[in-house]
């Protein structure tokens, strides 16, 4: 019974403690330490409750090396049964650790791709298009140029690399007249570049902020609307200024609002700062204001 | 004479279906709207036969435009929403047309409309779509009532409970009470239980306004909201809010 106690003891200790390679040594003096302890006790309680039978003590200390030789036997089979189940048990784990983490990352990706695709936008734009086929032929065909310009400029820009700011307002651009031709006359943009200088920033910023501008300002107005998008220099920064029209009362957003959170992060791991992204309301016009320092240019641009 | 309404806020969007129905001389398109809330009154107004809505629209979704409209009129889904969230309200629809839709999709669509004599079981099959719970995909943070001849967007966080008012539940905000065409169990089901709970038979509560929660009678409670309204607690209510708080 004592005998296994001390099994029981050892794989339990082992559920806690995994020696690394090379330190079996320590199971060993564990088992060793386990199995005299056994034999000590055993023999104390078996001579207090058999000592009176004649015999049995000289049998007793008689038999000692062989009951050491298999307490320690059995004992150290079972340690190493355990340490085997748990290296299993640990590795099994770590592989579905790393299966998980591996899905997740895959459908981080799907949800990247699926983003960029923007299958809303497409799909509608797609529409439009078919409309425009039976009655105007030639916008339908200006349409598709545009739809295709951007689909590729979107799917070239890897978001790793910097742009000029005549690239990203180009693309805008693109973007925005395929709006427009959606939406009739309900959208009207200015877009302005006072800058007088070349100026970079991370590709593909601005396309999400101006479609938060544009699903908050135009998907959910009625009314027509006005988008401005303003850039200048400041010092040796780049400010950029976005601003759409928004109801307050069917617009629910919180903290940095309308969710520009991922943009904010990315501003944050390639500038580490925090106030490169600033939101403001007046007058029911939510403004987004992005800030880009311009020096370094030479060792981030491409 | 069939009699059609088209609501859809992109005017390409309503061409192409007005294009595809000139083929039929036995529909008449009666109304274009360019958004739910001109689509509410259409409908009201002009009582259609049937109505081509799209669902993402300013302010008011599809959705939440049918819910207003009584009698719901036979409705043509057209939409850019995948073919995964259209799953949802599939077996309701008379049909639902993913854009862009080809002219012989179109005419199965209507077809399938023309060919059901009983229009009746049409309407229905919208109503039992409304009801089916959280048929709405996009529909997730407010409600939309309609009060005097107004249409209200009530954000989920100005409400302070719901109350069972015979067929209708009664919506509590600071503004006032509205009425809503719905079972205390849609709203049951479809509001975010961390934030609602059902703490009698008649009524849910919104537990960011709870001030204080008194006993009352045997085994009853009292909620004290912070706008001084006491809305009563059940004793089988009571565990569920305790739970909810962390209490």
């Amino acid at each position: 019974m004592l005998l296994a106690a001390s099994s029981l003891l050892v794989t339990i200790m082992l559920q806690f403690y995994i020696p690394e390679k090379n330190k079996y040594g320590y199971i060993l003096a564990i088992v060793l330490t386990l199995s005299i302890l056994w034999l000590f006790l055993s023999k104390y309680i078996l001579s207090f409750l058999l000592g009176n039978i004649p015999g049995y003590i000289s049998f007793l200390s008689d038999s000692i090396f062989i009951r050491a030789a298999i307490g320690f036997l059995i004992i150290g089979c079972m340690s190493l049964i355990s340490v085997l189940w748990y290296t299993t048990q640990d590795q099994q784990e770590a592989e579905n650790r790393k299966s998980e983490a591996q899905k997740l990352s895959k459908e981080a990706e799907l949800f990247k791709l699926r983003q960029q695709l923007q299958p809303h936008f497409l799909f509608n734009s797609l529409n439009s298009i078919n409309a425009l086929i039976g009655t105007d032929p030639q916008q339908a065909r200006t349409m598709i140029q545009q739809l295709s310009d951007f689909l590729r400029g979107t799917l070239k820009k890897d978001e790793q690399q910097w742009a000029s700011l005549e690239e990203e307002f180009d693309h805008l651009q693109l973007y925005l007249e395929i709006e427009k031709l959606r939406f009739g006359n309900r959208l009207f943009t200015i877009i302005e570049n006072n800058t007088q200088k070349l100026s970079y920033l991370p590709a593909m910023l601005l396309q999400p902020i101006v479609e938060n501008a544009i699903k908050f300002g135009l998907y959910d107005t009625t009314d027509s609307v006005t988008i401005t998008v303003n850039a200048f220099l400041e010092d040796d920064t780049l400010c950029i200024i976005i601003s759409n029209p928004f109801d307050p009362q069917t617009s629910n957003f919180k903290g940095t609002g309308f969710g520009l959170h991922s943009i904010q992060r990315r501003l944050f791991l390639l500038f580490a700062r925090q106030d490169l992204l600033q939101t403001s309301i007046d007058n029911n016009m939510f403004n987004t204001t992005i800030k880009i320092p311009q020096h370094d240019q030479g060792n981030n641009y491409r | 004479m069939i009699r059609v309404i088209i609501i859809d806020d992109e005017p390409l969007a309503r061409s192409i279906i007005k294009e595809y129905l000139s083929e039929y001389p036995q529909v008449e398109l009666i109304a274009e709207c360019n958004d739910g809330f001109e689509g509410v009154k259409a409908i009201m107004q002009l009582q259609p036969d049937l109505v081509f809505l799209d669902i993402q629209m300013p302010k008011i979704n599809g959705f939440e435009m049918l819910e207003l409209v009584d009698p719901a009129p036979a409705v043509i889904f057209t939409t850019a929403f995948d073919e995964y969230a259209i799953k949802a309200f599939e077996t309701h629809a008379i049909d639902y047309l993913l854009k862009p839709f080809s002219r012989e999709r179109f005419k199965k669509a209507l077809n399938k409309f023309l060919d059901q004599t009983n229009m009746q079981k049409q309407k229905e099959a919208t109503t039992q779509l409304l009801n089916s719970a959280n048929s709405s995909p996009s529909q997730t943070d407010r409600v939309v009532v309609k009060t005097a001849g107004k249409i209200k967007i009530i954000p989920f966080r100005d409400i302070l409970y719901f109350e069972a008012s015979d067929d209708y539940v009664k919506i509590h905000t600071r503004e006032g009470a509205f009425l809503k065409n719905k079972t205390m169990g849609h709203f049951e089901n479809t509001l975010p239980p961390t934030v609602f709970v059902r703490i009698h038979r008649s009524y849910i509560i919104n537990v960011q306004e709870i001030t204080r929660i008194d006993p009352y009678e045997k085994d009853n409670h009292l909620a004290i909201l912070r706008s001084g309204q006491r809305v009563p607690v059940s004793k089988t209510g009571y565990p569920r809010l305790r739970e909810v708080l962390g209490l």
